[in-house]
């Protein structure tokens, strides 16, 4: 029932730090880092895998209702996160926890989603991310729009401009609405990055079911460069992201970016994926970890030792710790806050069932 | 006896034997192949009828219907599932004016037998866009079928008439009757669109109830009982075709009347059976109808939050007593 041993060679893609951590040349992208740069990125990978296998934990134990885990997708998340910068929007799907760590957002934040306490709603205004999106593809569209808007308030077309990115999976490039934002991106020439994480799945379904032809080479078709990046290497998602990103803001239109990368957890806690898949196809994915390979090139050029490393892990555990009491601490919603949020203004019915409520729970105050 | 089965493997049971009897039958849709749906109600039709007539298909649910519709066409049934029904909205166009439309604009050439099967409803707290029952947006649109049942045996039984209608019919599973039991459908069980079914009898008051609001209905019944009061519970298994005579019989029987619906109360599927009631049965009342509904509110994550939303049994009760003691 399983796809045996699927295990197709790398595709071709842009490379700076291979799977042996080795760092490679490439002829249209190079990043120099300052050595806490490069410290810095192998931190945040370590952090997010950290604190989400946490999440993990806390679903298994019961205590949170469902974790999407982005377990094996660190660096392009990582670096696309950094890319970014303070002006830029992103619009995420439910699985960017590593977008929300690189634009400062709590973690509690998405916890209180998934724990189903609250909406998770972090200040999108301030830290530039809209909601999480869980209908597929619907963001690449809200992205798309947001694109044209920023264009009209004069916001876009100089080295300081703003640019957009829209998160989206391999799944994803199967809806109506992604492949309409391509166009309306493109005949828009809106400053929007489409940022892809190819994790060869989505839910059960392997790459297969969903194209025939590389997904950056979609681009094309729509009228504007799409490019391949090794998804489990930080330095090169950052550099394309990057370059894309000045493109956006400088007016230059549309990009898409595919990370090339894999879904190493179940699609969600409720996911099965031994139903789906070879467990050889996952361990051959675990030769190209993203954090490992970062690890081997911080040794090897002497930017980092074993006593950072013990650090960061040190570190990582600290916050998990932290972020488990506050999730276990976290209130429970107040019963009227249902309310809430639905019509600002009120609504005539909406106000007369929030006075029933009210009367309904009072009932049980006073000895009932 | 025989061994219970669950509602889900009754959505399985019920397609594959509808797929032996015809191999015109076709299922179509995300993770419904070897993952088995993300429900598991497609569980062993993969394996038993391949990936000739059992497609996983890429994510498009506008795809999903829109193909349908056109296999449909060359005279296929296709059994189409959309994972959750929140999710009808991204395919609306095909279930509002293509699917239902075809053969009314083409002078009745052309028909579309088929079905669109889809996890409905709340209750397990998967928040506002997963979760919401919405059996009365579809309510909304003349030329499309809606069957929602409660049992495992009326699901085989229904969807064996649904994939055998000629027209198409929306199919609404709900998500928080999967794991529940009950006998299993005898051979060549079908039951035919348009018929409720009284749960149980009683003689002081009707409520109609549909899907996951059954078992509360007869949960509340039982409630009720203890203190004499005697509740007539109707399943109404469709809601197109609606089977309101079995509703006014009720009614004339026992002079009240309490509807209850998951949707939200604005423009829910109870508004439509009490205006009935209120057109052809007004004589027959002795108290105010009741609507049990959902608050007029998005679905919340959370559990405690969600059950001061969506009907419950307590609710169900007290609007019974009220109309009792009216
Ligand atoms: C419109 C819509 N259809 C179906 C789903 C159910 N669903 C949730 S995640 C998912 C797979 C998405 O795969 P992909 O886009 O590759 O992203 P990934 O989860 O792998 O990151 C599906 C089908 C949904 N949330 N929204």
């Amino acid at each position: 029932m399983t796809n045996g041993d699927r295990i197709p060679p790398d595709p071709e893609f842009v490379q700076l730090l291979d799977p042996d951590g080795e760092r490679v040349e490439h002829p249209d992208y190079s990043v120099e880092f300052t050595p806490d740069e490069y410290r810095g990125l192998y931190r945040d990978l370590v952090i997010i895998r950290k604190l989400d296998a946490e999440a993990t934990a806390l679903q298994r134990q019961g205590e949170l209702g469902i974790w999407a885990s982005l377990l094996g997708q660190e660096a392009a998340q990582v670096g696309a996160g950094r890319a970014l910068r303070p002006q830029d929007m992103a619009f995420p799907t439910y699985r960017e926890h590593g977008i929300l760590h690189c634009r400062g957002i709590d973690p509690i934040m998405p916890l209180g989603l998934f724990r189903g306490v609250d909406q998770g709603a972090w200040d999108s205004q301030k830290h530039k991310v809209h909601m999480y999106t869980i209908v597929i593809g619907a963001q690449t569209l809200h992205a798309t729009g947001y694109a044209m808007g920023i264009t009209m308030d004069g916001k876009v077309g100089t080295e300081d401009g703003e640019a957009v990115i829209a998160f989206f999976g391999d799944g994803a490039t199967a809806q109506g609405d992604v492949n309409e934002s391509f166009v309306w991106a493109s005949v828009f020439n809106a400053p929007v990055v489409f940022f892809c994480q190819n994790n060869q799945y989505a839910i059960s379904e392997p790459l297969e079911r969903q194209t025939r032809v590389p997904l950056f080479k979609r681009a094309s078709g729509f009228g504007f460069p799409g490019i391949r990046v090794d998804g489990n290497d930080v330095l090169a998602t950052y550099a394309v992201t990057k370059q894309a990103l000045d493109n956006a803001r400088l007016g230059q239109g549309p990009t898409m970016v595919e990370a090339y990368t894999y879904r190493m957890g179940a699609h969600t806690t409720s996911d099965d994926p031994t139903r789906y898949r070879a467990g050889s196809e996952v361990e051959a994915w675990r030769d190209k970890d993203p954090i490992k390979r970062m690890r081997i090139f911080l040794t090897k050029a002497g930017i980092a030792d074993d006593d950072f490393f013990t650090q960061v892990d040190d570190d990582a555990a600290k916050q998990a710790v932290e972020l488990r009491e506050r999730v276990l601490a976290l209130p429970d919603p107040g019963p009227l806050s249902i309310f809430d949020n639905v019509y600002p203004g009120g609504s005539p019915l909406l106000d007369e069932q929030r006075a029933q409520q009210e009367r309904y729970l009072a009932s049980f105050e006073g000895g009932h | 006896m025989a061994e219970l089965i669950t509602y889900r493997e009754a959505v399985a049971e019920g397609i594959a034997r509808e797929m032996r009897r015809d191999p015109d039958v076709v299922c179509l849709g995300e993770d419904i192949g070897a993952a088995g749906g993300v429900f598991k109600t497609t569980v062993g039709l993969f394996d038993e009828f391949g990936a000739g007539r059992v497609w996983d298909t890429p994510i498009s649910e506008q795809a999903i219907v829109g193909a349908a519709m056109g296999a449909a066409m060359t005279g296929m049934r296709p059994v189409a599932e959309i994972m959750f029904s929140d999710f009808l909205a991204c395919c609306w166009d095909y279930l509002a004016n293509e699917i239902p439309k075809v053969r009314y604009m083409t002078g009745g050439q052309v028909t579309v037998p088929l079905v669109v099967r889809t996890a409905n409803g709340g209750g397990l707290g998967f928040g506002a866009q997963h979760s919401q029952s919405v059996e009365n947006w579809a309510l909304t649109v003349p030329g499309l079928k809606i069957v929602a049942p409660s049992t495992p045996a009326d699901v085989v039984g229904l969807m064996a008439s649904a994939i055998r209608s000629d027209d198409p019919v929306v199919f609404f599973e709900h998500k928080g009757l999967f794991a529940s039991k009950g006998a299993p459908a005898p051979p060549d069980h079908v039951i035919p669109l348009g018929k409720a079914a009284v749960r149980r009898s009683g003689a002081d008051v009707t409520v109609v109830a549909l899907a996951a609001t059954v078992p509360l209905a007869l949960t509340a019944a039982e409630e009720l009982a203890r203190d004499g009061i005697d509740v007539e519970v109707i399943d109404l298994r469709c809601l197109i075709p609606l089977d309101m005579s079995t509703v006014l019989e009720s009614v004339a029987k026992t002079s009240r009347l309490v509807v209850v619906e998951e949707n939200p109360y604005q423009g829910g599927w109870g508004g439509t059976v009490v205006s009935v009631v209120a057109e052809e049965g007004f004589e027959s009342l002795d108290a105010p109808i009741k609507r049990v509904a959902a608050a007029n509110v998005p679905l919340p994550f959370a559990d405690a939050l969600e059950e001061k939303v969506i009907p419950t049994v307590d609710k169900l009760v007290a609007a019974v007593r009220t109309t009792v003691a009216y």
